[in-house]
């Protein structure tokens, strides 16, 4: 009897639920379709067939499948290249680009390349692109290819602003 | 200098031979990146992640998608509200590049709903809404009207048109692989100069992301 009241009264509680907005909903599945961490990865090292493969690849088992295909990708576009700034050859620097997450530091300033700072975030303003131009064109020393490693495009065509949300107002 | 324009034309070669090779490679950020998501409202343009400029407790993150809006079309963009975006991070100590936390933001009823960070219940690419987590949601912004901006746990959301901060001379790029152009210009050209996104701008406590340095990388959702 004891049963049968708590089992009436849950049955009564779930259709009270049904009945209120604010009660349990249906669990929605959803699947992913894009997937991005570090600018361009995806448009500059992935060949266009495999683009959506690429987009829907967990991060665990990019490496596995892409890091061989992005050397490759790597050394087509430079054949020259030895090393970059970061003193990483070819497989070591495509190693680590195949797996695509951002790094962030929680304890220290945030940016793509300031000079100081290297992959510890992306902040609106950072040149990212020459950033990469010069990982991938540039040499160890940074300076080989010089037409190739800036596109000279150096800031936003907006200032952004200070407070939140930070992001410029759309033209 | 000859010996440097030869190995600069080398290179040039490889890259136009390997571009005609394989298709054409586009570069930007992650705009128009795959044709499975092209012009659609999953489509992410650009991930941000950054200390927030106005609180250095806090963490930023921009999301943006559907690139290259001309002004004349942004004013009847939407987000979908079929999609879910998802910030993923990893905070373990070994960085197995799985997800440990999950910032989950919708676009239902005209409103963007944020909930975490939390745990997630599934991982990979299926993903469910943690909807016990805690939220923060704000009214979805129009264009050229007042940024509505939503606050509460310590959490503040934007989401609404805004300019695209991106910014690279991708015409002159296409050019170099293409084999028309053998360098950038100086100064170059912004191709993106003028267009807008749909963005998601989300403000965190860091305490609430673990310990760092953490991994993070954002995927867009589609409900089944």
């Amino acid at each position: 009897m004891k049963y049968l009241s708590m089992a009436v009264f849950a049955l009564l509680t779930t259709l009270t639920a049904c009945n209120d907005d604010k009660g349990p909903q249906p669990i929605s599945m959803y699947e992913q379709e894009d997937q991005m961490a570090r600018p361009a990865i995806n448009t500059v090292f992935v060949a266009s067939a495999e683009k959506d493969m690429f987009n829907t690849t967990i991060p665990s088992a990019q490496g596995a499948a892409f890091a061989a295909k992005f050397n490759t990708r790597l050394l087509a576009l430079n054949s020259g290249y030895t090393t970059n700034l970061l003193g990483l050859n070819s497989t070591d620097f495509t190693g680590v680009l195949a797996t695509d997450v951002l790094t962030v530091a929680l304890d220290k300033p945030t940016t793509f390349y300031d000079g100081t700072n290297v992959l510890t975030g992306r902040k609106l303003n950072d040149d990212v692109i020459t950033v990469e131009l010069i990982l991938i064109f540039g040499g160890p020393s940074g300076s080989s290819n010089p037409g190739l490693t800036d596109d000279n495009v150096s800031s936003n065509d907006k200032s952004f602003i200070e407070t939140f949300p930070y992001v410029a107002e759309p033209f | 200098m000859k010996l440097k324009n030869n190995f600069k034309k080398m290179a040039l070669t490889a890259l136009v031979g390997a571009t005609l090779a394989s298709g054409a490679y586009l570069i930007a950020a992650d705009h128009i990146d795959a044709p499975a998501v092209t012009g659609k409202g999953s489509d992410i343009t650009d991930f941000y992640a950054f200390q927030s400029p106005s609180n250095s407790s806090n963490l930023v993150f921009v999301i943006n998608t559907q690139g290259l809006l001309a002004p004349s079309a942004t004013g009847a963009a939407s987000f979908d509200s079929k999609v879910m975006l998802e910030i993923n991070i990893d905070n373990s100590a070994t960085k197995d590049s799985k997800e440990d936390l999950v910032i989950q933001a919708t676009f239902e009823n005209g409103k963007v709903q944020v909930y975490g960070p939390v745990a997630p219940t599934v991982t990979g690419l299926q993903s469910t809404l943690v909807a016990s987590a805690k939220k923060v949601e704000a009214p979805i912004s129009k264009y050229k009207a007042t940024a509505l901006i939503g606050e509460s746990n310590n959490m503040k959301v934007f989401a609404g048109p805004r300019d695209d901060p991106f910014f690279f001379d991708l015409d002159q790029y296409k050019k170099i692989l293409a084999g028309t152009a053998t360098s950038f210009n100086n100064p170059g050209n912004d191709t993106f100069k003028g267009t807008n996104v749909m963005s998601v701008v989300i403000e965190v406590p860091k305490s609430l992301l673990g310990t760092g340095p953490i991994n993070t990388w954002v995927t867009s959702n589609r409900k089944k």
